[in-house]
């Protein structure tokens, strides 16, 4: 088993290489790993605290010593987006993870398996699809109280529901194909099958929608701070500073404005990265076209 | 003066990879009541050469680099797209070349028939929709649609494979086109019908007097119904000439190359058959399955397989023919325990198959395997050829970390390929160097039995003759037995010792192969051999004459 995992890296090897010659996408990679960087490092290279306030100051446009500006209760901007930074990545990239996992997983046995089970499996996401969003949210706080890990697991147990239909879709397609009944004819375990010809060739569309799902999870999450049910002031995130910048945007721009940038930067990065990577984990598209 | 004459046409695709010569260079004529029959590979450009006609190409890669088509004096390469659109309505007709996916699922075969008339520009030929629904009617009984009346107001999916060309060539036809042009009409359509969708584009064309285009990758085909013939190699004319000449008199390499790839003849290889040594016994097999589109109080159940009794010995090639829809496909696939059998029993080695679930069945399917009909999709196309190898083998436990890459290699040597192409992936591959790999696949776990289901049917003639000899080769150094399921009786007279005969789920006649195409005894066999198109022009032409005046 192991030499059939060692050679199995090939793919991903020769995506590697693809993904080098595209500079887009290295660009959009370089970013996000910059802003995780700066992230992790925030409490060590923020120039100030993050709930340091200076009433006297209040609200200032960018200057030398604050260069995005304070908020009205006089904090420096630069400050409060790495440290919201550090929250909506992890926001993002650990809800994502978790809807990735459990979408693809479920939509690919989902599709696969077919029946009954499917059925079954379908009907489970048609119910959580009609849940409404808030109440499973407010039901959870009150079960559990509040914890961010809590927020991640609620936005990502609601955000694998699309991916899982997708992959669905694109598995039961697959299904038909030869390839997979001559997988079927050597021998090989459903989970073998599943794991080596269905989830790889699903590739594409899942990458592009994880993409587009890491920052609409950010700002789901900036909704429920927002009520009161994420994270809590002076702690803050990019979409929660958004929010707050909207309400003084006509006196105080910037408040707005850094905010929006940043999350702006790293959508843009992440779609450069995810059209890179659809294309480098399609051997199709071939290295000189 | 020709109604079309080609003349110095160039046809180039800018890609970025450089440019490519699709057409260089190529000159023809046909006139009304003519068949030019263009034939050559895939990629030969033979295609291009005709799409390029009606600007029917995606522009850019495609450019035409130079040269006059002259449709009745006026030069269809630089005119306008007004002025093309009236050839292209009231001129020219195409018939492509897969009937299933040239018709819009959603709209009523009359509606598509008649669309062209009521929305004609010219309002000379515009029609109200009763009168062309008349002529829709004519048309489809002239093409041999049986009760038009009720068919026109039909849905595609109604209609089978063979029906639905017909009704592409009545659309070709509403319009009363003076030029047809036909791309491999009847390349995806079986033998018989093949032979009937033949026998009426030449009655067409005598009854209609219009000039006829036939391209195609087989020269066999166009033998009977040919004038005259142009055979094509990567974009140039390799010879061209009245058909007689160029089958009894071909002075060119080329064309002797894909005249000799045409399968005729018996089997040359002896029969390696063990006697009394049974591999594969098959009694009473039944698969049934359930058409969910029809109410269940109705006979809804589909006898795919209905009652097959066979035995397969040891060495042995087995032919199993039959059109598409007999169930010779699901009958391989029910002996590999692919497809859920409903009843009856299939013995392998003195084992029998049919009570094992898939764990206890692991260790069988080593020992019988299967090539697939489209290399195209059983191949998983993000895996490197070196994964789509080793998979089996180190599945099985037949190899290790050691030894793979030696074994590997074998494989590539054993089919064919170079050990340069080993980090490929398919689709950098043409169909037949693809459907090496899956018959290096199909051996890798070392079987003793393979099913091979249309392996052949893709390709182009050329390609079909080195593949059937590869299959040929490794059956006879690997000691393999084999069931080989065609639609195409002259591939399985060229390849198998023994010949089942499938109809409607079950096998109506067999017997050795050469034995069988002597004296057929069913009415059904007697006709799939006489569809068979020969390859020569004066018997093919006696053998369409006579199938015209059966009908």
């Amino acid at each position: 088993m192991t030499a059939i995992e060692e050679q199995g890296t090939s793919l991903w090897r020769d995506a590697w290489i693809k993904l080098c010659k595209n500079y887009l996408a290295l660009l959009g990679l370089a970013i996000i790993l910059l802003l995780c960087l700066v992230s992790l490092l925030t409490p060590w290279i923020a120039p100030y605290g993050y709930e340091e306030q200076n009433l006297l100051l209040g609200a200032t446009p960018p200057s030398a010593a604050h260069w995005l500006g304070t908020d009205i209760f006089g904090r420096d901007m630069l400050t409060r987006i790495m440290y919201g930074g550090r929250v909506s990545l992890t926001v993002g990239f650990i809800a994502t993870a978790v809807a990735l996992v459990i979408g693809v997983l479920w939509g690919a046995i989902a599709g696969f398996v077919g029946g009954r089970v499917d059925a079954v499996m379908m009907r489970i996401v048609d119910i959580m699809y009609a849940l409404p969003f808030m109440i499973f949210i407010v039901l959870l706080m009150v079960v559990f109280g509040r914890n961010i890990l809590l927020l991640f697991l609620a936005i990502g147990a609601v955000e694998w529901l699309t991916m899982a239909r997708i992959v669905r879709g694109q598995v039961m397609n697959l299904r038909k194909q030869e390839f997979v009944e001559a997988a079927y004819s050597l021998g090989l375990s459903q989970w073998t099958i599943i794991r080596r010809h269905i989830i790889p060739n699903t590739l594409g569309p899942v990458i592009v929608y994880t993409t587009l799902t890491i920052p609409s999870v950010m700002l789901l999450e900036a909704f429920l701070s927002f009520l009161g049910l994420g994270i809590q002031p002076p702690q803050s995130s990019w979409g929660l500073l958004i929010n707050y910048g909207v309400e003084t945007m006509e006196e105080y721009p910037w408040l707005l404005i850094f905010p929006g940038v940043t999350l702006s930067l790293t959508l843009f990065a992440l779609n450069f990265l995810g059209d890179g990577l659809r294309d480098a984990l399609d051997p199709r598209t071939s290295k000189d076209q | 003066m020709a109604l079309l004459e080609v003349e110095g046409l160039k046809v180039y695709f800018h890609t970025r990879n450089g440019v490519v010569k699709a057409v260089d260079d190529v000159s023809f004529s046909v006139d009304c009541g003519e068949t030019l029959a263009i034939v050559g590979e895939s990629g030969s450009g033979k295609s291009v050469t005709c799409y390029s006609l009606l600007d029917l190409l995606p522009k850019p890669p495609a450019r035409i680099e130079g040269g006059t088509a002259l449709f009745d004096g006026e030069d269809l390469l630089t005119c306008d797209s007004t002025r093309m659109r009236h050839f292209r309505g009231n001129d020219i007709a195409v018939i492509f070349q897969d009937p299933m996916t040239s018709l819009n699922p959603f709209i009523s075969i009359g509606e598509q028939l008649i669309e062209p008339l009521i929305y004609h520009p010219d309002p000379a030929r515009k029609q109200s929709r009763e009168t062309a629904r008349k002529r829709a009617i004519e048309l489809l009984d002239e093409v041999g649609i049986i009760d038009p009346k009720s068919r026109v107001d039909c849905y595609p999916h109604e209609f089978s494979g063979g029906m639905r060309q017909r009704v592409m060539i009545a659309m070709a036809l509403i319009n009363e086109p003076r030029l047809l042009i036909c791309d491999e009409p009847t390349t995806a359509l079986d033998v018989t019908i093949q032979a009937q969708i033949l026998t009426l584009i030449k009655k067409l064309q005598e009854t209609r007097d219009v000039a006829v285009i036939f391209i195609s990758h087989d020269l066999g085909v166009v033998a009977g119904i040919a004038d005259k013939v142009l055979v094509m190699c990567e974009g140039t004319i390799r010879e061209a000439g009245d058909t007689d000449t160029i089958f009894y008199h071909s002075q060119n390499d080329y064309t002797q190359k894909l005249l000799a790839a045409i399968p005729e003849g018996a089997k040359q290889l002896p029969n390696r058959a063990q006697p009394d040594n049974v591999l594969v016994e098959v009694t009473n097999l039944k698969t049934h399955f359930t058409d969910y589109n029809k109410p269940s109080n109705q006979d809804n159940v589909i006898r795919a397989v209905d009652g097959v009794s066979l035995s397969i010995q040891r060495g042995e090639i087995s032919g199993l023919v039959g059109e598409s829809g007999s169930g010779k496909s699901t009958l391989g696939r029910s002996i590999l325990q692919l497809a859920p059998t409903t009843a009856g029993q299939v013995t392998f080695d003195g084992t029998s198959l049919t009570g094992l679930n898939a764990k206890q069945l692991v260790p069988w399917r080593r020992k019988m395997q299967m090539i697939f009909q489209d290399p195209y999709a059983s191949l998983n196309p993000r895996m490197t050829v070196y994964q789509t190898l080793a998979e089996p083998l180190l599945y099985h436990g037949l190899a290790n970390r050691k030894t793979i890459d030696q074994q590997v290699r074998q494989l590539m040597d054993d089919v064919g390929l170079v050990h340069s192409q080993l980090r490929k992936y398919p689709h950098e591959f043409s169909g037949g160097q693809r459907q090496r790999i899956a018959i290096g696949r199909a051996i890798a776990t070392k079987p003793e039995l393979i099913i091979a289901d249309e392996p052949v049917s893709a390709l182009d003639v050329t390609i079909q003759a080195q593949v059937l000899d590869l299959i040929l080769d490794l059956v006879e150094r690997h000691n393999l037995t084999m069931l080989f399921i065609s639609h195409d009786l002259s591939v399985v007279r060229y390849i198998s010792d023994r010949v089942m005969v499938m109809n409607r789920g079950v096998i109506i006649e067999q017997g050795d192969t050469e034995a069988l195409w002597a004296d057929p005894q069913q009415a059904y066999t007697k006709q799939l051999l006489k569809a068979i198109p020969l390859a020569d022009p004066r018997m093919e032409r006696v053998r369409l004459a006579d199938a015209q005046a059966d009908v």
